[in-house]
């Protein structure tokens, strides 16, 4: 593994950032600005190598790989029912969503039914994740256009939404409570009540909101106009999810290709018409009425019925049948230590993340355990949009053009 | 995603187009997945974009270890107004994986093709910037293959220093 570190040096050398000519003279000079990986205003551990001439950006460079844990890989080493947890753990602000695509691929894979009730409680939490996402974007963006109020306010609503999850399944984070063929156990009683509490809550406080920030403004100035991206330009770098509705396209999964019951609710995608940085908000922040109602609907139409597909040679059997069932138990020891076996195939499972599209893509090879698992993630791709959004621009609006792309470098890196 | 019949007619027009570009389809569980020869997958690309398959929604590597050729590209079509979607494998050998880049049709294929490079070694010919982006610069080898241990790279102490690769001098 010793590698010549005079080689080292070479390879970092020939890395260039090909600045552009314009402003190389006396009175201006180009400058190359490091910023990051560790700053606050980075959302992540991101790292951005600026080209300025003044304070107009010229060219800029995402370096990436910071955060890299090598998850897809770790994939490949586990059960596909232990991989669950590793890729909550990519995009750490859409567990659910992660969990989503993933187990869609391999329920795919399998030909499995997915009982409604289970679809229903995974809308229920994929748009409660929704919100909580938004809710995170909306007030480290606020934080970084110098708004510290609406940060204490977001993460307010968010610990409600967390400690629904709490309830649900235990665990604030990386939840784990999507199952391959449905969800790991029913909504505890006194659920319904605190999230119709939560519904009833969250418009109003939306509404608060953008009194705050929409009248606000240094808010607007520092949004409006600022950064646009046309449409054509975002479809051709793969650009999806509030980023392209904010420039007016309205795409969206949930509408245009629905899973897990997405058509049975009433719901508006909201879209932008310029896709400037106040649109992103816009959108975004529409986006979260329209989570509301899709929770309400999903909640007042819950149907009765498993959570689960009754698939023993998938789903764990319940618990009481062990004590009684001599065919419970050797399906659960089966499952516990093998894993349930996958036929052979190739499957891409993209979803409506909160981000854009994300898409899992798992080959199986007939063992218990995947030999690929790749997670088209929605902010890599987005990532490469950046450059253009902000060439030409104020650094002071690259750093709120940052905010409104809204990356989860947990994401990009994986 | 076309139906059986569909992805047999797409394959006839692409291989009227150009009678080498299409090596086989396979059809079935939700997915439409044409096989590309490695020589013609811009023209493959160039022809289905044409078709309407403007949107590249992702595009990945894999392994298919111990089968040959090894490596495959998976190239993630999708058609926004007829909400289509279609998949175009390439295979490669493990020894000089080259394939031409798909950024001159798709210019968000450089992140995803920067990172096929970095974890299966495919080299993408006309790629714009083509550096490792999620591993380290100095690292070695291609961590996503099936043959490249998990584990492998050993953790940098101060006993080890001295012999570990990519040190700063």
């Amino acid at each position: 593994m010793a590698l010549d570190t005079a080689d080292y040096r070479r390879r970092e050398e020939s890395i260039t950032y090909a600045a552009e000519s314009a402003g190389q003279g006396e009175t201006h000079e180009l400058l190359t600005l490091n910023i990051g990986p560790h700053h606050p205003a980075t959302h992540g551990v991101l790292r951005l190598l600026a080209t300025l001439e003044g304070e107009v950006v010229r060219d800029i460079k995402p370096i990436v790989g910071y955060v890299h844990t090598g998850i897809e890989k770790t994939a490949e080493q586990k059960s596909y029912w232990k991989v669950i947890p590793v890729v909550e753990r990519m995009d750490y602000l859409s567990y659910y969503f992660n969990a989503m695509a993933f187990c869609g691929a391999v329920e795919t894979l399998l030909d499995v039914e997915v009982p409604p009730r289970a679809q229903y409680l995974r809308i229920i939490h994929l748009e409660l994740n929704r919100i909580m996402s938004h809710l995170v974007w909306l007030g480290t963006s606020a934080l970084d256009l110098g708004a510290i109020s609406m940060f204490w306010y977001c993460f307010r609503e968010r610990e409600t939404i967390l400690d629904l999850f709490e309830m649900s399944s235990g665990q604030r984070m990386h939840t784990r409570y999507f199952q391959v063929g449905g969800v790991f156990e029913d909504i505890p009683p006194g659920f319904a009540a605190k999230l119709r509490t939560f519904l009833a809550e969250m418009p109003t406080r939306a509404d608060q909101y953008a009194d705050l920030l929409e009248k606000n403004q240094i808010v607007l100035e520092r949004l409006r106009g600022t950064c646009a991206l046309d449409e054509k330009t975002l479809l051709e770098i793969g650009v999806t999810g509030p980023l392209l509705r904010a420039a007016g396209n309205p795409w969206d999964l949930r509408k245009a290709h629905p899973y897990s019951s997405y058509d049975h609710f009433e719901f508006k995608i909201p879209v932008g018409t310029v896709g400037d940085n106040y649109d992103r908000y816009r959108v975004r922040h529409a986006e979260i009425y329209e989570s509301v109602k899709i929770i309400s609907q999903a909640l007042d139409g819950l149907p009765e019925g498993p959570h689960i597909t009754p698939d023993r040679k998938i789903a764990l059997p319940p618990r009481h049948e062990l004590a009684t069932s001599m065919e419970a138990l050797i399906h659960h020891f089966k499952l516990v230590t093998e894993g349930f076996r996958v036929p052979e195939g190739e499957a891409y499972y993209p979803i409506e993340g909160p981000r854009g599209e994300l898409g899992c893509f798992v080959r199986a090879d007939g063992s218990a355990k995947p030999a690929r698992v790749h997670m088209r993630d929605p902010s890599f791709v987005h990532l490469q949009a950046l450059e253009p959004m902000v060439k030409g621009a104020y650094i002071a609006d690259l750093i709120a053009t940052l905010a409104m792309l809204d990356p989860i470098l947990g994401g990009i890196d994986r | 995603m076309p139906d059986a019949t569909g992805l047999e007619l797409t394959a006839h027009e692409l291989r009227d187009h150009n009678a080498e570009s299409i090596l086989g389809t396979d059809f079935g569980r939700g997915r439409a997945v044409l096989l590309a020869a490695p020589d013609h997958v811009t023209d493959v690309l160039r022809q289905l974009k044409a078709s309407g398959y403007t949107f590249l929604a992702s595009l990945h590597g894999i392994d298919y270890y111990p089968e040959e050729p090894r490596l495959g590209v998976l190239y993630e079509l999708l058609n926004m107004h007829e909400v289509d979607r279609i998949t175009v494998k390439v295979r490669v050998h493990t020894g000089d994986p080259r394939l031409r880049t798909a950024t001159e049709l798709f210019p968000g294929a450089e992140f995803p093709e920067r990172e096929v490079y970095d974890m299966f070694g495919v080299v993408f010919e006309g790629h714009p910037d083509l550096r490792r982006i999620l591993m380290p610069e100095d690292f070695e080898g291609f961590p996503q293959r099936r043959d490249f241990p998990i584990g492998g790279e050993p953790v940098l102490f101060t006993y080890n220093e001295e012999n570990s690769y990519g040190k700063y001098q």
